[in-house]
């Protein structure tokens, strides 16, 4: 759906030359919720800006749904745009317009006729939850009710794509939570493709499919959610994953009558009593060291640290039928 | 004090000559000094159209105009008044050196205005596809209003002091009533009846301004 090659993006300052983005390449399918997830001053929002052209990268191709964006003249690219859905931090709404104003702004600027416009705002007022504040202007609503003003403002056009600037954090924890789950809604029900970027690592966590971690202007790491999370492989990765769970650490070796483990279930598995049945057959004990059991999106999974003691031989019997089962172990 | 003396249908024309020159004069301001303001805003650093040699010899141009005493002013472009309008005296011929003097200013007011629209609506229009017509007049001018109706208040309560200003030049209207028989006769009663009728119009115009500005206001 959306593919970006070779992104560069460089800021002239008087005589200095700042580089936002070098090098980016990165392809969003049709249908999926895609995180980019960085500190501030890392590049996403130039990103972010990049895909719908608000900033002209230096150098590199813009492609959503088959048509090069780069390449376009600005009535094109005004037009392509409009398939394009973008929401921001600071819900960026016209003050001076009501709810019902406000979410009719982009079929007013594509000339919409006039019974249309009423029919979708309707429907889209129905689907936030806004119906009884359609007369409302943006400065007599709260900040979640203020995003839910811009969501559906930007699905006014039927994009095909929606671009979220931030679009959480400006909002407080619950709130965060009730936006996320409206995006995933919209996400299903329409199977439209989600680009977001934040610095919240829950954010991703809740409701994305796959994730690219940006630093300094590059990607040093992109892949599915579960990879990404329960395998961090950059440093700032790691940073990131750690602001929602404790890391789970394998310990070195400590004797030899003990094996220290690290194992990692996902999905269905996580609740099923795998290592218990294991131990079972084998006759070792185990003792939980460290461990955290959650949800990613909705695939629940878990990471534990155990001790096995017992003797070798069948302390081996155990790791390989835990490997049998399709478990991840990872032996110290 | 006598106030029998006073002839009060001459103070009534005056009103009118008085209410007349603001009005058009206003409007001409209005008129010129809006699109002048818009481009000032769109070509200034960071805005959409930015084009820095174009901003600074517009803006070269304002500044001149806005630096000359309205006196003076009035005087200098007696040849330019009666080129346009055929004359340099009455109402018509003071509208041209009321609108140089105030079209600049108003012009100033609404690029401030303007510039106090947050960035980020801008750019939320701009990510739905808008056309720079369309950031204008759906985007920048209804975000502003309020502060637009608060600029064109003001400048009309300075064209007010402007068109009194004008009666020296033989403008017309209760500045020249004030001159030519309050200074000039010493019929201090004529002088005190126009000072009163311009404080009690810019009384009105500024209310009325005040309550456009409230019943516009969103924030």
């Amino acid at each position: 759906m959306i593919r970006l090659e070779g992104i560069t993006k460089h800021y002239d300052t008087g005589s200095r030359r700042v580089t936002a983005l070098s090098g980016i390449d990165l392809a969003v399918a049709k249908g999926e919720i895609f995180g980019v997830i960085g500190h501030s001053g890392a590049g996403k929002s130039t990103l972010l800006r990049s895909i719908n052209l608000l900033e002209r990268p230096t150098s590199g191709r813009v492609i959503v749904d088959g048509t090069d964006l780069t390449a376009l003249g600005t009535k094109q690219l005004q037009e392509q745009r409009r398939k394009i859905g973008m929401i921001f931090q600071h819900f960026n709404l016209l003050s001076s317009a009501t709810v019902e104003d406000n979410i009719a702004f982009p079929l007013k600027l594509a000339k919409t006729p006039k019974a249309d416009i009423r029919r979708k705002v309707s429907e889209l007022l129905e689907l936030t939850g806004l119906t009884e504040h359609r007369f409302k202007y943006p400065s007599q609503l709260s900040g979640g009710q203020k995003q839910r003003v811009g969501i559906a403002r930007a699905l006014a056009a039927d994009p095909q794509v929606l671009l979220c600037d931030e679009a959480t954090s400006a909002l407080d924890p619950q709130t965060t939570n009730s936006i996320l789950s409206l995006l995933l809604d919209i996400n299903e029900r329409f199977g439209l493709t989600i680009v977001l970027i934040t610095h919240e690592m829950h954010v991703i966590r809740s409701i994305c499919d796959r994730v690219a971690v940006i630093h300094e202007g590059t990607l040093v790491e992109q892949g599915r959610v579960v990879d990404v999370f329960l395998k961090p492989q950059h440093p700032v990765t790691l940073e990131f994953v750690e602001q929602v769970s404790d890391p789970v650490e394998l310990p070195p070796a400590a004797d030899l009558a003990a094996r220290l483990l690290k194992i990692t279930f996902l999905g269905e598995r996580t609740y099923e009593p795998i290592l218990s049945k294991a131990v079972q057959a084998t006759g070792v004990t185990f003792s939980i060291l460290q461990g955290t059991i959650s949800k990613l999106k909705q695939v629940p999974y878990g990471q534990l640290v155990v001790k096995l003691e017992g003797d070798g031989a069948a302390i081996e019997r155990t790791i390989e039928t835990l490997r049998a089962d399709g478990l991840d172990v990872e032996v110290a | 004090m006598d106030f029998s003396q006073v002839s009060w249908p001459e103070i009534g024309q005056a009103t009118l000559d008085t209410l007349d020159m603001l009005g058009l004069s206003a409007l001409f301001t209005f008129l010129v000094g809006l699109p002048l303001g818009i481009v000032l805003y769109l070509t200034s650093k960071g805005a959409l159209l930015q084009n820095r040699p174009f901003y600074a010899a517009v803006s070269l141009v304002i500044n001149v105009l806005r630096s000359f005493p309205f006196v003076i002013l009035m005087i200098a472009v007696i040849p330019l008044t009666r080129l346009l309008v055929g004359t340099s005296l009455g109402v018509r011929g003071s509208i041209p050196p009321l609108v140089i003097a105030a079209a600049p200013f108003f012009a100033r007011l609404v690029e401030t205005s303007l510039r106090e629209v947050d960035r980020g609506v801008i750019e939320a229009a701009q990510s739905m596809g808008a056309s720079y017509r369309q950031i204008v007049w759906k985007v920048l001018l209804p975000e502003s209003l309020p502060g637009l109706l608060a600029g064109i208040t003001i400048t009309t309560v300075t064209l007010v002091s402007y068109t009194a200003m004008s009666g020296l030049i033989g403008g017309g209207g209760l500045g020249d009533l004030a001159i030519r028989y309050g200074y000039q006769r010493f019929e201090k009663e004529v002088m005190i009846v126009t000072v009163v009728i311009l404080i009690a119009l810019v009384q009105i115009l500024q209310m009325i301004g005040d309550k456009l500005v409230q019943r516009f206001s969103r924030r």
